[in-house]
C-alpha cells in the first residue's frame, strides 16, 4: 500500500502537468471573479467564502480523470486488479494520493488566495478547516467518478456530469461552514455535517468504486 | 408460477402485449377525464384563481419523476442481484420517461411560480432537489449511451443509480439545511388536514391515476423496444461472423 502511495504522489510530482496544475486552476479562477463581479472590497468579501469553495471544487474536478485514466492505458491497473491487496484498498489508497496532490495544496494556497478575495480574519480558520474536511469527500467520490468512466474514450465531460451531483451536499456543507465563520456565526453544524459525509463517504465509496472498476476491468 | 418468470424475454413480451392496449387506454381515460374534470369542472380559487389548476401536471408529474428514479432504483437492484436482463433494460427504458416527468415538473413549477411568487426560478430547497435530480437522470442515460458492452452498462448504471439515490436524500436534506424556501408544504398527504380541498383533491387523484399508468404503459412499451433492439443486434452480430466480417460485439 505505502509502496503504490509512493508511487503515485512520485508520479504526479514528477509528471508535471498534474501537482501544479489543480493549484493553477484554482488561482485562474479566483483571480477572474473579481473581473466578472466587478472590486468592491466588501462584494468580494461577502462572497469569498462560497468563491473558494467552488474554485476548490473545481480544481479538483479538473484532476480527476487523472487518477485512474494513464494507468488504465498502460495496464497498471490490471496488475492492480490481480494483486493480492483488495481493489477496494488499492482505490482508496489512490484516492488519498489524488488528495495529498490535489486537495492539501488546496487547502494551503486557500488562505493566501482569501487575502486576494478580502475574507474576514474571523473566516480563515474556518475556511481552512472546512477544506480540510471536506476535500477528502471529494478526492474518494472522484475516485468512484473515474472508476466508472475509466473505460470510456473522452470520458472527462461525462465524468463532471456524472460527479457534479454527487459533489452539491459537500459543496453545501462546505461553504456554508466556511461562510457562517466568516461572517462571525457558529459553524459547528455544518462542519459537523461535512465530518459526516467525508467519513460516510471514507467508508462506504471504496466498495462502490472497486466494484464498477471490476466490471471496467471485465 | 411466480413474478420471476417474466423475466424471460419472451413471456415480458407476450404479457406486456397482451396488458399494453388496456393501459393505454386506461391512462387515456384517466388523463382525459381527469385533466377535464380538472380544468372545467372544478372553480377556480379563490387566492390563485385559474393558475391553480395547473396542479392537475405538476403534482402527478413531480410525483412520477421520484417514484422513476425509484423504479429504476429497484430495477437496478434486481439487476445486481439476479442479473435479469428485463430488468436492466426496463431501468433503462424508464430514465428518458422519468427525465421528461422531472423537465414537465420543473416547467409547469415556474409556469405557475411566474404569476404566484413574481419569479420563474427560486433556489428553494424543493426546486432545487428537483434540478439536482434532473442532473442524475441526465448523467445515468449518458453513461447509458456511452458504454457499447449492454452488460456492462448496466452494471455501471446500476452502482451509479444505487450511489446516486443515497446522495440524492442527502442532497435533499443538505438543500433544505441549505436555503428555507418558498415552496409549501405537501399538499397531499393521508393526514386529512393538510390535504387541498375535495373539490380537486379527487379530479387530482385521477390525474394521478393517469401518469401512473401512462408511466407504466410508456416504460413496458420502451423496454420491449429495448428487447427488441438487443436482439436485432444479436442478430446482426451473428450474421456478420457467419458473413466471415468479425464479430461487431
Amino acid at each position: 500500500m505505502r509502496a503504490l502511495l509512493v508511487r503515485d504522489l512520485r508520479l504526479a510530482l514528477r509528471a508535471g502537468g498534474g501537482f501544479g496544475l489543480g493549484l493553477a486552476f484554482f488561482l485562474i479562477v479566483v483571480v477572474l471573479v473579481p473581473f466578472s463581479v466587478g472590486p468592491q472590497p466588501e462584494l468580494l468579501g461577502r462572497i469569498a467564502a462560497g468563491v473558494l469553495w467552488l474554485a476548490a471544487l473545481l480544481a479538483c474536478l479538473l484532476s480527476l480523470d487523472r487518477i485512474l485514466a494513464l494507468d488504465f492505458e498502460d495496464g497498471t491497473l490490471d496488475v492492480l486488479a490481480t494483486a493480492p491487496l483488495p481493489l477496494e484498498a488499492a482505490l482508496s489508497v489512490k484516492a488519498l494520493a489524488h488528495w495529498l496532490t490535489t486537495g492539501v495544496p488546496l487547502v494551503v494556497a486557500a488562505p493566501v488566495l482569501a487575502v486576494l478575495l478580502n475574507l474576514p480574519v474571523a473566516g480563515y480558520g474556518g475556511l481552512v478547516l472546512s477544506l480540510l474536511l471536506g476535500t477528502p469527500a471529494l478526492s474518494v467520490i472522484g475516485t468512484f467518478g473515474a472508476a466508472l468512466t475509466v473505460g470510456i474514450k473522452r470520458g472527462g465531460l461525462l465524468l463532471s456530469l456524472l460527479v457534479l451531483p454527487l459533489y452539491v451536499p459537500t459543496l453545501i456543507f462546505g461553504a456554508e461552514a466556511a461562510r457562517r465563520s466568516a461572517a462571525g456565526l457558529d459553524a459547528a453544524t455544518p462542519l459537523l455535517m461535512l465530518a459526516g459525509i467525508s467519513a460516510g463517504v471514507l467508508a462506504l465509496m471504496p466498495f462502490a468504486s472497486a466494484a464498477v472498476l471490476r466490471v471496467n476491468l471485465r | 408460477m411466480s413474478l420471476w418468470e417474466y423475466a424471460n424475454p419472451v413471456k415480458f413480451l407476450r404479457l406486456s402485449e397482451r396488458v399494453l392496449p388496456w393501459l393505454w387506454a386506461l391512462a387515456a381515460l384517466c388523463l382525459i377525464g381527469g385533466l377535464a374534470w380538472g380544468y372545467f369542472g372544478t372553480p377556480d380559487d379563490y387566492r390563485q384563481g385559474s393558475t391553480v389548476k395547473i396542479i392537475y401536471i405538476h403534482v402527478p408529474a413531480a410525483l412520477m419523476a421520484i417514484n422513476g428514479w425509484f423504479m429504476m432504483l429497484v430495477a437496478s437492484l434486481v439487476w445486481l442481484i439476479r442479473r435479469h436482463h428485463v430488468s436492466a433494460l426496463a431501468a433503462r427504458a424508464a430514465a428518458p420517461v422519468g427525465v421528461t416527468m422531472t423537465l414537465i415538473a420543473l416547467i409547469t413549477g415556474a409556469v405557475w411560480g411566474q404569476p404566484m411568487w413574481g419569479t420563474w426560478w427560486a433556489w428553494d430547497p424543493r426546486l432545487t432537489s428537483f434540478l439536482i435530480l434532473f442532473l442524475f437522470y441526465l448523467g445515468y442515460m449518458a453513461l447509458w449511451s456511452a458504454i457499447e458492452d449492454p452488460d456492462t452498462a448496466a452494471d455501471l448504471t446500476s452502482v451509479l443509480c444505487l450511489v446516486g439515490s443515497v446522495f440524492a436524500v442527502l442532497s435533499r436534506y443538505a438543500v433544505n439545511f441549505w436555503n428555507q424556501g418558498l415552496h409549501q408544504g405537501a399538499s397531499l398527504s393521508l393526514d386529512k388536514e393538510e390535504n387541498v380541498a375535495d373539490v380537486f383533491y379527487f379530479p387530482l387523484l385521477v390525474c394521478i391515476a393517469g401518469f401512473v399508468l401512462l408511466f407504466l404503459a410508456l416504460v413496458l412499451y420502451r423496454t420491449g423496444t429495448e428487447i427488441r433492439v438487443r436482439r436485432t443486434r444479436a442478430l446482426r452480430a451473428r450474421y456478420d461472423q457467419r458473413q466471415g466480417r468479425g464479430a461487431g460485439v
